[in-house]
């Protein structure tokens, strides 16, 4: 409304374009990783997965929670959050995107990818995931085709009740990735499922809110404070219940004796990992939030933002121990003997992240945000907005 | 990368038929300049050799690494040794190596030896199979 | 490629060796019956094996009283069987390892290695997403390294920490034993050796050096020295909680 047209161009541009170098970095980072190997990551044969893993996991984790909107809009019948379903889903393609990507380029021999798309192992959790992964690109693009074409209106709903469930089955998928490891202590478990169906939840609204802040300032067309009310309570709403699983896995953990010390190890006395999970999880990343989100004084859309943002940072904290902890911690293969090796026996491992995995783990979050801004742009996603249908004269880039 | 493919089989299929029309010796001189092999003859006619390797190579490769058959008849390491340059005892190295030369002029990237050693055994040369056991 | 296919273009490979055979000398006669010739290697020595059967399950019983603490025979046995550098570091793969031990109550000390346990319900193979993690019909667990992608899925299964990934670019590899960098690797039993009818480099080693505290044998044949030890004796299995059913057994942990 503010400012013009052209102005908001510029900017959407300069954006754009800062994302892309971003990216075009970590592309760089991942050719780099691939000509000398992982040594030149914190890898090793202990750590088997680094820093890339946490951010991939983290984008596919928030695409499928960033869908919620939508699906309160369409499955849901709530009127009012119908106008954002489709950025909504957009920014669950966008996310899905960035994570895929760091994933793939993570890969010891990712110039194998056909390998993986034509020889599948229906065993294989994984290998499951990929046909969750692609089968959700495929009905967010019909359900966002259904929502922008009147003629289908009638059509919107069953596709976002397909769209819904597929992602709660996609993210129960991605918990059982890790709570299918039977033989590591720090997973096994089937908590984890629905611990990251909650996370996801509240991962993907926070970017949600995040995505439709920003996108509010550049078309000028924000979210009306009734509404912005509603998703800031459900922001708290999801961190919580989030934080509620993860307080039984670590408990169910406790209760058993085997466990203790690899409890001990992420929670109390193994550092870093304690204070990234304190402190960063459960303050910065829960309470803090929470705090800001319900507090009287404090309710606005500063504040929302403030706490859609902490919520970001504290899943990485989150993923941070919970995949690089559970790992540094060594496996019980001689239970009753302490045990000790050349290869890591009986060892915490020392795992440290490299700047190359760090700048392939922030492409993946700026592939996200290229592909959500330029969709943004070029498909009738915002609100209100008239989009590039109207023959408005080409900015000026 | 499937586009990839198919130019490159396009390529692989001109390749074959031009060496196939043309009377061997002049297609040879036509084509790269390869090592002769050590000994001979090829595991299979050396055109079909031509046309097929890659195929034959694949089906071994599983047959060995899944079900154990060993030697195979289209061995890798049966290749090498039959294909090495007597010079350094390599399939790889030059324009005129074995594997590399033709793969050069026929725009092919392999990356078999990365992994598999592009040497041949320097005691058992003529040997495609394993060494003898002790 | 499909039987079918096989057959296919075994014909047809024939079918032009017939042709050029029919316009040539006779010098191209003889090369048509070589080359026909069924799966005889060109030269070499005439032991042929595979494909591999069921009726076997190859497996080792590690005598943990026979290993001695300090030492590292097997170890590098194996790193010089397969090739490998035998560097310590993180990022290095370790096929086999000593793992020294010791008892938590009793304070007792023992030694033992440590490689791929050969399970018959293996974790690896359950959760690799290409099927390249395989476990061959005799029971042998391999990676198949022209289909791994190095997602590293295998070894974050694995309860006994026996993989390895290719974090390098590896040079000077053995004929019998290809390895490169982004692939996840283990100890394969020395498949090159036992497809001969040899035994693992480890268990040879052992025996050579007065230990014989490595015995590989066929577990599924009663007859055979391992299943009359493991009838005899108390053996255990590592992680035997999780039921994979190893092909590696120890004795005296
Ligand atoms: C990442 C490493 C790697 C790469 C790359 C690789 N291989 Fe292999 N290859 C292996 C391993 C390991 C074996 C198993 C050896 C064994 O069991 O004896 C093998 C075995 C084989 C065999 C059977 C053994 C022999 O010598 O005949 C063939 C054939 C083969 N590979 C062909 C190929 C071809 C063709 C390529 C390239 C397209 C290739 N490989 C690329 C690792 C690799
Ligand atoms: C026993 C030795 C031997 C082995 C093993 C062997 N070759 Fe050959 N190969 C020969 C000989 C001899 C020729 C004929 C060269 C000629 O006619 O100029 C030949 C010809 C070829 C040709 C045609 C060359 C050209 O100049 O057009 C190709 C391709 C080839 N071999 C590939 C292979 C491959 C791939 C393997 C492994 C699967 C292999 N060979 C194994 C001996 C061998
Ligand atoms: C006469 C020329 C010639 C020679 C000699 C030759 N190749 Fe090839 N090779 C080709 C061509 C052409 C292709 C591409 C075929 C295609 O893609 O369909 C190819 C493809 C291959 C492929 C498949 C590559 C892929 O990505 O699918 C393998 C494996 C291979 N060659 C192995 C070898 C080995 C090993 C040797 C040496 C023993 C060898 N070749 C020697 C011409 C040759």
């Amino acid at each position: 409304m503010a400012t013009s047209s052209a102005s908001q161009a510029r900017l959407a541009w300069s954006l754009l374009a800062a994302g892309g170098a971003v990216v075009a970095v970590a592309l760089g980072a991942a050719h780099y990783m691939e000509v000398h190997g992982h040594v030149v990551t914190g890898m090793n044969n202990q750590v088997v997965w680094g820093l890339p893993h946490v951010f991939a996991i983290f984008l596919i984790v928030a695409a499928s929670g960033a869908l919620n909107v939508a699906s309160i809009g369409s499955v849901f019948g709530e009127k009012a959050y119908k106008p954002f379903a489709p950025l909504s889903v957009l920014l669950t393609v966008a996310l899905l995107a960035g994570g895929l990507m760091v994933l793939v380029l993570d890969l010891g021999r990712p110039e194998r990818l056909v390998v993986a798309a034509t020889h599948y192992n229906f065993r294989s959790i994984f290998a499951w995931n990929m046909i969750l992964y692609n089968g959700l690109f495929a009905l967010c693009a019909v359900y966002l085709w259904t929502l922008a074409e009147r003629r289908f209106a009638a059509a919107a709903k069953p596709a976002g009740l397909a769209a819904f469930a597929w992602r709660i089955i996609l993210t129960t998928g991605t918990g059982s990735i890790f709570g299918f490891l039977v033989a590591r202590q720090a997973y096994a478990s089937g908590v984890i499922a629905p611990l990251f169906i909650a996370l996801s939840l509240a991962w993907g609204l926070a970017v949600f809110q995040l995505a439709q802040a920003g996108f509010a300032r550049l078309s000028g067309s924000a979210m009306d404070a009734a509404l912005q009310a509603r998703v800031r309570r459900l922001l708290g709403i999801f961190l919580v219940a989030a934080l509620y699983f993860v307080v039984v896995h670590h408990l169910t953990n406790l209760y058993w004796a085997r466990q203790a010390a690899l409890e001990r190890f992420l929670l109390v006395d193994g550092a870093p990992y304690p204070a990234v999970f304190w402190l960063g999880y459960v303050v910065a990343g829960t309470v803090v939030p929470v705090a800001l989100v319900f507090h009287p004084k404090l309710a606005g859309p500063r504040a929302t933002n403030a706490a859609a943002a902490l919520a970001v940072l504290g899943a990485l904290a989150f993923l941070y121990v919970f995949i690089i902890g559970g790992q540094a911690f060594p496996l019980e293969i001689f239970p009753g003997y302490e045990a000790s090796s050349s290869f890591g026996d009986g060892r915490v491992d020392r795992y440290s992240p490299s700047l190359p995995e760090l700048l392939l783990g922030l492409g993946g979050l700026a592939a996200a945000f290229v592909i959500a801004l330029a969709g943004a742009r070029a498909l009738p996603i915002l609100p209100r907005d008239e989009g590039p249908v109207a023959p408005a004269p080409k900015p000026a880039a | 990368m499937a586009a990839f493919r198919l130019a490159a089989r396009a390529a692989a299929a001109l390749l074959a038929a031009a060496l196939a029309l043309a009377a061997g010796p002049v297609a040879v001189a036509a084509g790269p300049k390869l090592d002769a092999p050590r000994s001979g003859p090829c595991v299979e006619d050396p055109k079909l050799m031509r046309r097929s390797h890659m195929e034959f190579l694949k089906h071994d490769r599983d047959d060995t690494v899944r079900r154990g058959v060993r030697p195979a008849k289209h061995s890798l390491a049966g290749c090498v040794s039959c294909h090495a340059s007597r010079a350094d005892d390599s399939v790889l190295g030059s324009d005129t190596h074995f594997c590399q030369g033709c793969h050069v002029y026929a725009a092919v990237k392999l990356d078999c030896f990365e992994c598999h050693t592009p040497k041949a055994r320097p005691a058992a040369v003529a040997s495609a199979a394993g060494e003898p056991l002790r | 490629m499909n039987p079918v296919d096989k057959r296919r273009r075994d014909f047809l490979g024939q079918a032009a060796v017939a042709a050029g055979a029919m316009i040539a000398p006779g010098v191209f006669l003889y090369d048509y019956a070589k080359a026909a010739a069924p799966a005889t290697p060109p030269a070499g020595p005439p032991a042929t094996s595979g494909p591999v059967s069921a009726k076997v399950r190859w497996g080792m019983l590690i005598d943990t009283t026979k290993c001695a603490s300090g030492c590292r025979e097997c170890v590098d046995a194996c790193n010089r069987e397969n090739g490998l550098p035998g560097t310590t570091r993180p990022t290095d793969s370790q096929w086999i390892r000593k793992v020294d031990l010791k008892d938590l109550r009793s304070g007792a000390t023992l030694s033992a290695p440590v490689m791929c346990q050969h399970c018959a319900e293996p974790p690896c193979v359950d959760v690799c997403p290409t099927g390249a993690s395989f476990k061959r019909a005799d029971g042998i667990v391999l990676v198949d390294r022209h289909t791994c992608i190095g997602c590293r899925y295998c070894m974050m299964a694995c309860p006994y920490k026996a993989r390895s990934f290719v974090h390098e670019p590896t040079t000077g590899q053995k004929t019998e034993v290809p390895r490169g960098k982004g692939c996840v690797e283990a100890c394969t039993l020395c498949v090159q050796r036992v497809d001969r009818g040899g035994r693992p480099a480890c268990a040879e080693s052992c025996e050579a050096a007065g230990h014989g505290a490595i015995l590989f044998g066929d577990l599924n044949d009663p007859q055979s020295e391992i299943s009359k030890r493991i009838r005899s004796v108390a053996t255990t299995q590592l992680r035997a909680d999780l039921r994979t059913d190893n092909g590696v057994r120890y004795q005296g942990l």
